[in-house]
C-alpha cells in the first residue's frame, strides 16, 4: 500500500499522507481493449482450428472454393493463434505488467497505448484478409506480403517506444524480471520481422513482392526467424506473463530470483542458435545442423530451470490450485511448458527428426506448447485480470472456471495423443520397405490410416473451443456484476 | 601476425568469450553475497497494489 515510498528524493516535497492508490494513473482502457481482443481472437482461432481440422478429415469440407480451402484457412488459423490472440495477450498484459512494476504511466500514455490497439488490430485483419484472397509471400508464421509487414514494423516501433519510455521513468529501481522477458520478445521480433521479410515489391500498388534472399539462404533465414519466433514470441513473451501472474495468483514472490536472472540469459544465450533444426537433411551445411541440434538440446537447461521457478512458487501454498481453478491454469501452463520444450530438443535430434519432420508429431508438439502453455498461461492471466481490471470483487463462477479446466485439458490430451499416434505411424509407414527394396505404403495409404485421429483431433480441438466459450461466457458475466460488492472500501479487489 | 589477424583470430572465438560472459552472468547472479538483496526483488510484483 506505501506505493509511493520511492517517489521521494532531494528537492521533491515530502508526501506524507498514506496513499491507497499508486501515485500513478495507470493506461487501463487500452488494457481491457487487449484483454477483449485476446478473448475474441481466441474462439475464432480455436474455431477455425476446428474447420480445418474436420477438413483434414472430411476434404469436402473445402467446400470446392478457392477461398475455403485448407490451404488458405490454415494461416488464417496459425496467425490467428499466434499472433492476434498470443499477440493480443502479450502486448496488453506488457502494458499493464510494466506499469505496475515500474509504477510509471504508460509512455505517451492513452494516445500511443490506442494506437498500438487499434495500429495491431489492423495489422491482423489485413494479414487475415489477405490470406482469404491468396496474398501470402508463402514463408511459414511470416506469411503477410510487404505493405503489412510495413504497417506492423510501424505499429512495433511505437510498442517499443512506449515500453521501453515506460521503463526509462519508472519510480522502481529495479526492473523486474517480467519486463527483461517481455523487452526481449519486443526486441527480438523486431530484428527477426526486419531481417526475414526483407523484399522488393513488384509494383507499388500491387501485393506481391520478391523476398532478397534465394535457396538455402532464404530457408535459413525463414528458420532463423520461425523458431526464434517460438522462442522469443511464443516463449520469452509467455514467460514474462508467468514471472508476474504466478506471483500475484499465488500471492507469493517467485521461488527464486536469481534462478530467474540465470533462466533469462541462458535462453537469450542459447535460443538464437536452434533454427537449423528445422532444416535437417536439406541442402544445409551440415555442420550448420549440427549446431542447431545442439543448441536445441542445450535448450533443456533454460526450460527446465524455468518450470521449476514456476512450480516452486507454489511451494508451501499448493492448496491454493484446490481453491484457485485459475491458478491450475497458470500451473498447468508452466507443466506443459516443461513438457514441451523437453518434447522440442528430443525432436531436433537428427535420427529422432528423419522420422518425426513433416508428421503430424510435430502438429502435435507445437499444440502441446500452443494449447498447453500459450494458452493456459494467458486463460490463467485473464482470469486474474478481468475482475481487477473490471474492479469485481471476484469472478462470476469459479465451477464454471473448473469446468473449462478440466474440458480443456482432455481437449489438449485428446489432441496430442492423437497426433503422437498418427504422426509416428505415418513416419514408420513412409520408411517402410518390402523385401525387395521398394517402399511398402502408398503415400495415400498413410492419408487413410491416419483417419480416424483426425477425426479425434477434431474432437480434442472441438473441446477447446467449448472451454473457450464457457470462458467467454462466464468473463461477460463478471463484468456484469456489480462494482467491488461485498467488499468494503478501501480494501483491495482480490 | 598483424592486428587485422589477430581480431579475426579473437573473433574466430566467440563461443568461448560467450561461454565466459555467460559464465560470469551466472556467478554474479549466484554470489552468495547478493543473494539478499536480489531475493527482495521478488516482491516487486506483490507491492504494487493499488
Amino acid at each position: 500500500m506505501s506505493a509511493i515510498a520511492a517517489v521521494d528524493g532531494p528537492g521533491v516535497p515530502a508526501l506524507t499522507e498514506v496513499r491507497v492508490r499508486p501515485a500513478f494513473e495507470p493506461v487501463e482502457d487500452v488494457v481491457r481493449a487487449f484483454v477483449v481482443a485476446t478473448m475474441f481472437w481466441g474462439i475464432a482461432a480455436f474455431m477455425v482450428g476446428v474447420v480445418i481440422a474436420l477438413q483434414l478429415a472430411f476434404p469436402i469440407l473445402n467446400l470446392d472454393l478457392e477461398w475455403t480451402t485448407f490451404g488458405r484457412l490454415r494461416p488464417l488459423h496459425t496467425s490467428a493463434a499466434i499472433f492476434a490472440f498470443g499477440g493480443s495477450a502479450l502486448l496488453g498484459t506488457s502494458i499493464h505488467v510494466v506499469q505496475r512494476t515500474c509504477r510509471a504511466r504508460l509512455f505517451g500514455g492513452d494516445l500511443m497505448g490506442w494506437f498500438i490497439f487499434w495500429g495491431y488490430q489492423l495489422f491482423i485483419v489485413l494479414a487475415a484478409t489477405g490470406y482469404l484472397m491468396g496474398i501470402t509471400q508463402s514463408k511459414e508464421y511470416a506469411e503477410p506480403e510487404w505493405y503489412v509487414d510495413l504497417w506492423l514494423t510501424i505499429v512495433w516501433v511505437v510498442y517499443l517506444v512506449a515500453f521501453l519510455g515506460t521503463i526509462m521513468r519508472r519510480e522502481e529501481p529495479h526492473i523486474y524480471v517480467a519486463n527483461w522477458f517481455y523487452l526481449a520478445f519486443i526486441v527480438t521480433i523486431a530484428m527477426l520481422h526486419i531481417v526475414n521479410n526483407l523484399a522488393m515489391p513488384v509494383s507499388l500498388f500491387g501485393s506481391k513482392s520478391y523476398i532478397l534472399f534465394a535457396g538455402v539462404q532464404d530457408a535459413m533465414i525463414q528458420w532463423w526467424y520461425g523458431h526464434n519466433a517460438v522462442g522469443f514470441f511464443l516463449t520469452a513473451g509467455f514467460l514474462g506473463m508467468m514471472y508476474y501472474f504466478i506471483p500475484k495468483q499465488a500471492d507469493r514472490p517467485v521461488y527464486s530470483y536469481r534462478l530467474s536472472i540465470v533462466h533469462f540469459w541462458s535462453l537469450i544465450f542459447l535460443y538464437i542458435w536452434a533454427g537449423p533444426h528445422h532444416l535437417h537433411y536439406t541442402a544445409l551445411p551440415d555442420w550448420t545442423q549440427t549446431l542447431g541440434m545442439t543448441f536445441s538440446v542445450m535448450l533443456w537447461m533454460p526450460s527446465w530451470g524455468g518450470m521449476i521457478n514456476g512450480l516452486m512458487t507454489l511451494s508451501g501454498a499448493w492448496d491454493k490450485l484446490r481453491t484457485d481453478p485459475a491458478l491450475r491454469f497458470s500451473v498447468t501452463a508452466v507443466a506443459f511448458y516443461g513438457m514441451s520444450t523437453f518434447e522440442g530438443p528430443v525432436m531436433s535430434i537428427k535420427p529422432v527428426n528423419a522420422l518425426s519432420h513433416y508428421t503430424d508429431w510435430t502438429i502435435g508438439h507445437v499444440h502441446s506448447g500452443a494449447l498447453g502453455w500459450v494458452a493456459f498461461i494467458v486463460f490463467g492471466a485473464v482470469y486474474y485480470l478481468v475482475p481487477v481490471l473490471w474492479k469485481r470483487p471476484a469472478l462470476w463462477s469459479t465451477r464454471l472456471v473448473s469446468w473449462h479446466f478440466w474440458i480443456a485439458t482432455i481437449g489438449i490430451v485428446l489432441y496430442i495423443t492423437a497426433m503422437w499416434v498418427s504422426g509416428i505411424m505415418q513416419g514408420l509407414m513412409w520408411r517402410a520397405y518390402d523385401e525387395l527394396g521398394f517402399l511398402q505404403y502408398a503415400f495415400v495409404e498413410t492419408v487413410a490410416a491416419m483417419h480416424p485421429f483426425y477425426l479425434i483431433r477434431a474432437l480434442g480441438g472441438v473441446c477447446f473451443l467449448l472451454g473457450g466459450l464457457i470462458m467467454v461466457y462466464n468473463l461477460w458475466m463478471t463484468t456484469r456484476m456489480p462494482v467491488e460488492a461485498g467488499v468494503p472500501a478501501g480494501q483491495p479487489a482480490r | 601476425m598483424d592486428f587485422p589477424e589477430l581480431i579475426a583470430f579473437l573473433r574466430s572465438l566467440w563461443v568461448v568469450w560467450f561461454m565466459a560472459l555467460f559464465i560470469g552472468i551466472v556467478a554474479w547472479a549466484m554470489w552468495p553475497s547478493r543473494r539478499r538483496r536480489l531475493e527482495e526483488h521478488g516482491q516487486i510484483p506483490l507491492r504494487d497494489d493499488r
